[in-house]
Formats: C-alpha cells, structure tokens, sequence
C-alpha cells in the first residue's frame, strides 16, 4: 500500500510538471505574440507626432492568462464522458413545445419586463435579428449539415432575395402597371406579400444557377468557388450603378403590411382601424411574428423533407457520392435540389430584411455574412436543426448583448467599448467550442426512422461531407 | 443444360484506356441470365475496370455493353438501337440497354444492374435500415411526388414508405442482421457490413448483381455462409450474378463460368473445371519462365 501510494504521489509529481512545463510554453507564445500586438501602442501627441506607449501591463495580463488557462486545463480532472444518451421522443417534444410557447409569447414578456420604451429594441435587436439568422442557419444547413457540401457565398442568396423584392416594390413599371389595374393604392400594401414568393423563386434560381458548374467540385474547391459567387453578386451590387444604385443602394422599401392595412398613424392605419392608439411597436411585433412564421416554415419543411427521399438522399450523399451514385440516386439533381432549396429559404430571408430595414446596400452582404451563417451551422452540428438555433442564439444574442454591457465602463474605464472586442470573444468561444465539442454543440444524429427505437447516431460514426 | 441459358449481358470489344495505359484490351464475353459468373485474375488484371465500365462509373474507350431482360433480343431491335443515338428501347418482352451509353444510376435504376464495391461503401453515419430506404430511392422518389405530394403527407407516399420498410425487413431477415436495424452502419462488425451491402444492392431489385471481392476479409466460415447466400439470391430471386474474387475455392464452387482476364485480356473463358486446368490460367496465376510460356502456348495453339 505504501508503495502505491508514494507511486501515486510520484506520477502527480510528474503530471504536475509536465502541465507546468507545457503552460510555461503556452505563455511563452502568448509572450511572444503580445508583444507585437499589445506592448506597443502609437499615439499621437498634443504637438501631432506618434509616440510609443509601452503597454507591459497588457502583456503580463496575456500571459498570465494564458498560463493560468493552459495549467487548469492539463490539471483538471478528465471530464466524466457521458455515454451517448438517445433523446427521447417525448422529451424532444415537450422541449419543442415549450420552446415554441416562448418564441410565441417572447413580444409579450419583453413588454412587460421592459416597459413599451425599452421592448423595441429587445424584440427588434434580439428577437428579430436572432430570427433571421436562425433562418439563414436552417437554409444553410440544407446545404451544408444534409448534403455535406460547404458553401461559403450563401450570403449572395440573402442578398438576392434583398434585392429582387427592393427592385420590385420599387420599380416604376410595375408600379405604373399594377396602379393602372388594380388601383394606385395596391402595390404599396401588398407588395411585400406579392414579393416574398417571388424573391425566394428567385434566389433558388440563383442557387441552381450556381449549382451547376459547382456539381464536380469537392472539397476546399467547392468553398472557394462558391466564396467566389457571393463576392461575385455583392460586386455587380456595387458596380451595376444604373440597376442597384451601387454603394448608395435602395432607399425608401416599401414596409410590410398588416395583410393590406399599413402601420401608419393615418385613418386606415392599423392603430386606427383596430381602435388604438399608435404606436411604432405595432410594426416591430407584427415583423417579429412575420419572421418567426418564415423561420418555422424553414424548421417544418426541413424536418419534412429529412424524412422524404431527397432528404434522405442528401444525407447519403453527405456519406458517400459513389456508393449515392451506385443505388441510383441523381446525384446531379439531389446537389441541385439542396442548393435550390437552401437558396430558397436565404432568398425569403432576405426580402423579409429589406422589407424590415425599409433599405438596403451592398454593405449588408458582405463576406463576414457568409461566415458567420457557416459559423452558426458548424457549431449548431451535424444538420441539427435545434443545434443550429442555438448556436445563433449564442452568436448573434452575444454580438447584441455586448452592446449592452456598459458596466464594463466602470471597471475598464470609459474608453472601454465592449463591442471593439466581439471579435475576438467570437474567435475564443469557437476554439473552446472546437476543443470540447469537435462535430458542434448538438453531436449526435437523429435517424429518419427507425424499426423498433429510435436511437442517435454518434458523431464519430456521421460524416462532415466532402465539400 | 447450361448452355441453353440466355445471355442477359453481352459484352463486345470492350477497350478502356486510360491516357497510354490500356487497362481493358477488346475484351468480350456474356453473363447469361440465371448463373454466376466470376471473373479471376491477378491484381492489376483490370477485374475492377470492367465492373467499372459496365456499372457507367467509367465511360469505356469503345465496345459495346448490352443488357437484354427478358429473353434473347431480336437482332434487328439491337441493330436498330445500336444505329440511333438512343440508350434504350423497349421490346416486346422487355428491354435492351446500350450500357457504355448510360449514365451510373440510369443504369441501376433502368437495367437494374446493381454493385457492391471492393472496399465497403456503406452511410456508415445512417442506421443500417436507413441505408436500406435510400436503396429505394427511385420508387419512393415517384410515390412521393417527386417531393411535392410527399411534403404534404400523400397517403401514396406513406403507404409506399411503408412497402419499403417492409422489403427492407425481409432483406434484414436474410442477412441475419434485423436486431440491428437501428444501429448505424458503420458500428456493424466487418462480415456484417459486407452482408449489408449485398442487401442494400439487392434493395434495388437488380437482374445482375455484381459483386466486387464480396468474401475478401472474411472468415472461412463467413465466405461458406456467403457461397451459400449467394446461390440462393439466384436460386430465389433470379438474379445473376457477376463477381470477382481472388478467393478460388468460393468461385470454383459456386461459380457456373469463370473468366480469366490478365493484362486486361481474356485468357480463359468457361466452365470452373475447364479454367483450372486452362495451361494460360496455371501459368498467369502461378507464373512460368520465359522459354516455357512459348511452349505453354504452342501447347494451347493445338
């Protein structure tokens, strides 16, 4: 027994160590890559010359992080690993039902918690804008989470469907066409409703238009040719002047309306016809409950198509192309149809932001876009559709929430801005994602269906697809 | 009594290049309707190219592939669609397919000619049964309204789903593998997987199934098992067969033709008691020197 122990204490000796050894490294190249970055600051003086501010302080704090951080992990006792637990179905639907209930009463609870004042910006900042990337999340994991093919241009999509429902409802023909036969006050009223179809038709257009020289690409080829078409789209934004008005972009979208009935304090308003007093709010709830329809329409049809044969198809193909290919799957149409598909879902959720915002640039479908749409599907993991809405949930909700912690303020001092450093918090919570929780924050797959249970399929068992 | 058997795949001048590399050299030879047939040789002999060829994963450098189901075809019909441009027509009695000219999964889907592959090709991340659904793709794809009456819960699609579940039970059942329905594939142990992927192929309702190395990294056990199985899939379900395999006891036991191919050439063609005492077989498999093969093969010219 003595020996053992006196053994014991000698690994732990040792294991103590090494970890001190390995965090000595780790703050070494923290040292080494603070310096460039934090140790020297230029500014200017009041006499308008640059001088170095020696920032040491910074650095020791780096480093002593990152020691800190290194030792705990190598010391920490192993995480217990779970055995992969199968959800159960009624446990799913009690979660699904619950977390509907929620969404659905989400403008009422931020009414009552934050006053007609402050619910503004909670349904319109985080509600809405979380909405929409969660539909961004659902369209992109068709292509990506099912099919396996990583497309990093979605962004051209969104940006499609913004503007097939801008230059619509803003284009003088159709307005001079639909005022001659149906009346002047037609257009503006319903050209949302008229336009959302027809900007998600367009957008999967797009996307098999992009599918098709796509379909032999595999791989880093696939991504780069596709991070290629959304720049693509987004520079014949800017440049083709005479259509999208380049950099200035569309001004003055017509907003959605109460199915036909405006939100505006005129007498047809929606205040005035449903006899209360108006407010702007109206239009932020009504938007809320527009997106979160859209948003659920994307989850209803993916889970569909999941269990029908394309979906399970894409999933197969995801797997394997060849062994696809050697059962009689098209794998031409299956690409195809993800792509259209996906594309589809971008396009509804980008005439939707341009009806929301009322205008819309270029700026707006930038690459960093694309990116974190990606980001949201690879941490959500393995197509999951409730992986990826929280994953959005934690992006685009931790983007606005940094907006709002002023107390920082006061312990950093006033020149602290929270938001200069989401970036870089986005960057950490990705390696510890990717540390702990490789195949993203939901790892196991759940089948299409099942003979006598239905049991999850582990991560490790699952492919990410070739492209 | 073999002799009378029809041929189902007709293969002509087969020639498959690959840049100087002639890989398939004006290879011809039939797979008849009912039998298995093997095709041996050494590595590199170009087994897998062919399986390639007549599979549409290789477009072939020339030569003609014809599969005719139900009985032999008339010659004019073969000529007649040899001469247009066509892929396949359908005859009295069937069809006849120009494969060279179909693309792969028209080839499964319309001449029902399915394949397994030398190194398994299971979705080892879907459920053993899932990968049995999605080997009726084609069926289901047309009873769910190419997706759309599918979306809304078409009676047609639920009932056609249902059907296939049920063709996957059975072709569990004859696998020894419905306990497992449920697991992913790729948990599956390797003799397991094997067998799965003969009956995911077999899902698709093939006339010819081709089999590439299907006893490789089994057990002698297993392979007798599969020897077994696969005399009763032709037997039971009339499909033909057409394997490659290095293992000699399976194919000269199960096999009603062998044909021997080295340097992507013919050597030997016939009966497994006719191929084994082939001189050109015994010499390409065991290797003979130099002045002998001369003689080996005066021997053969008389």
């Amino acid at each position: 027994m003595a020996v053992d122990a006196a053994a014991e204490q000698r690994t732990m000796a040792s294991r103590l160590i090494a970890a001190l050894k390995d965090a000595t490294g780790a703050a070494l190249l923290a040292f080494g890559l603070s310096v460039p970055i934090l140790a020297l600051r230029t500014e200017q003086n009041i006499s308008n010359e640059l001088i170095l501010q020696p920032r040491w302080d910074y650095v020791a704090v780096a480093v002593a992080l990152a020691f800190g951080a290194r030792l705990l992990y190598l010391l920490a006792p192993a995480l217990p690993r779970r055995p992969s637990r199968s959800a159960r179905a009624t446990d799913t639907r009690v979660m699904a039902v619950f977390g509907l209930a929620l969404l659905l009463s989400y403008p009422m609870i931020a009414l009552a918690l934050a006053g007609t004042g402050g619910a503004i910006k909670w349904i319109d900042n985080f509600g809405i804008q979380i909405l929409i990337y969660i539909m961004l999340g659902w369209g992109l994991n068709i292509v990506v989470g099912l099919a396996g093919l990583l497309d990093l241009g979605y962004v051209a999509f969104y940006a499609v469907g913004a503007y097939a429902y801008a230059l619509l409802s803003t284009s003088d023909p159709v307005k001079a066409f639909m005022a001659e036969w149906l009346g002047p006050s037609f257009w503006p009223m319903w050209a949302f409703w008229i336009c959302l179809p027809v900007a998600g038709l367009m957008a999967a257009f797009w996307g098999i238009l992009l599918g098709f020289p796509v379909l032999r690409l595999r791989g880093d080829y696939l991504a780069i040719v596709t991070l290629a078409f959304g720049e693509i789209v987004r520079l014949v934004l800017i440049n083709w002047v005479p259509v999208t008005n380049g950099y200035a972009g569309i001004t003055s979208i017509p907003r959605p309306t109460f199915f036909g009935i405006p939100f505006n304090a005129s007498d047809t308003g929606f205040a005035a016809v449903f006899g209360i007093p108006f407010s702007p709010l109206y239009r932020t709830i009504f938007l809320f409950y527009v997106i979160l329809a859209l948003a659920l329409l994307t989850n209803w049809v993916t889970l569909r198509l999941r269990r029908l044969p394309v979906g399970r198809a894409w999933e197969a193909l995801r797997e394997d192309e060849i062994a696809c290919r050697s059962l009689g799957i098209n794998t031409t149409n299956t690409k195809l149809t993800a792509f259209a598909i996906g594309a589809g879902f971008g396009g509804f959720a980008g005439s939707f932001f341009a009806a929301r915002q009322g205008f819309i640039s270029p700026e707006s479908f930038t690459f960093m876009e694309s990116a974190i749409v990606v980001a949201i599907v690879v941490l959500g993991g393995m197509g999951s559709q409730i992986g990826v809405a929280i994953a959005a949930i934690a992006m685009i909700g931790g983007t606005e929430i940094l907006r709002e912690l002023d107390w920082l303020k006061r312990v950093f001092g006033p020149d602290f801005e929270p938001t200069h450093y989401r970036m870089l918090l986005f960057g950490l919570a990705m390696v510890l994602v990717m540390i702990w929780r490789p195949r993203g924050l939901i790892a196991f797959r759940q089948p299409s269906i099942f003979l006598k249970q239905r049991r999850a399929v582990r991560a490790d068992m699952v492919k990410e697809g070739h492209g | 009594m073999r002799e009378a058997a029809t041929p189902l795949l007709d293969v002509e001048h087969l020639t498959m290049r690959f840049g100087g590399l002639i890989a398939i050299d004006d290879l011809s030879f039939a797979a008849r309707a009912g039998e298995i047939t093997a095709i041996i040789g050494p590595n590199g002999a170009g087994k897998t190219t062919v399986f390639n060829c007549i599979t549409g994963f290789y477009k072939p450098t020339s030569g003609r592939m014809l599969l005719a189901l139900g009985g032999p075809p008339p010659a004019e019909e073969v000529a007649a669609l040899t001469g247009s441009g066509r892929r396949w027509r359908r005859t009295p009695t069937g069809g006849i397919f120009l494969l060279e000219r179909m693309p792969d999964h028209e080839i499964v889907a319309r001449a029902r000619v399915a394949r397994t592959f030398q190194n398994i090709r299971l979705f080892s991340g879907m459920t053993v049964l899932e990968n049995l659904i999605v080997a009726q793709h084609n069926p289901l794809m047309a009873a769910s309204g190419w997706t759309v009456l599918g979306l809304f819960g078409a009676r047609r699609y639920v009932e056609a789903e249902a059907r296939a579940v049920e063709r996957a039970k059975h072709w569990l059942d004859r696998v020894g593998l419905i306990d497992r329905a449920d697991d992913p594939a790729g948990d599956l142990p390797y003799g397991a997987q094997r067998r799965l992927e003969i009956a995911r192929a077999m899902c698709t309702e093939p006339v010819l199934l081709c089999l590439d190395e299907p006893a490789a990294g089994l057990n002698p056990r297993e392979t007798a098992d599969l020897a077994q199985f696969l005399q009763s899939l032709q037997a039971e379900h009339g499909t033909s067969l057409l394997l490659i395999e290095h293992d000699m006891s399976l194919v000269m036991e199960i096999s009603h033709r062998v044909i021997v191919l080295e340097y992507g050439q013919k050597i030997s063609d016939g009966p497994p008691e006719h191929v084994k005492n082939d001189p050109k077989v015994i010499a390409a498999y065991l290797g003979v020197e130099d002045e002998e093969v001369e003689k080996v093969e005066a021997e053969i010219a008389r």
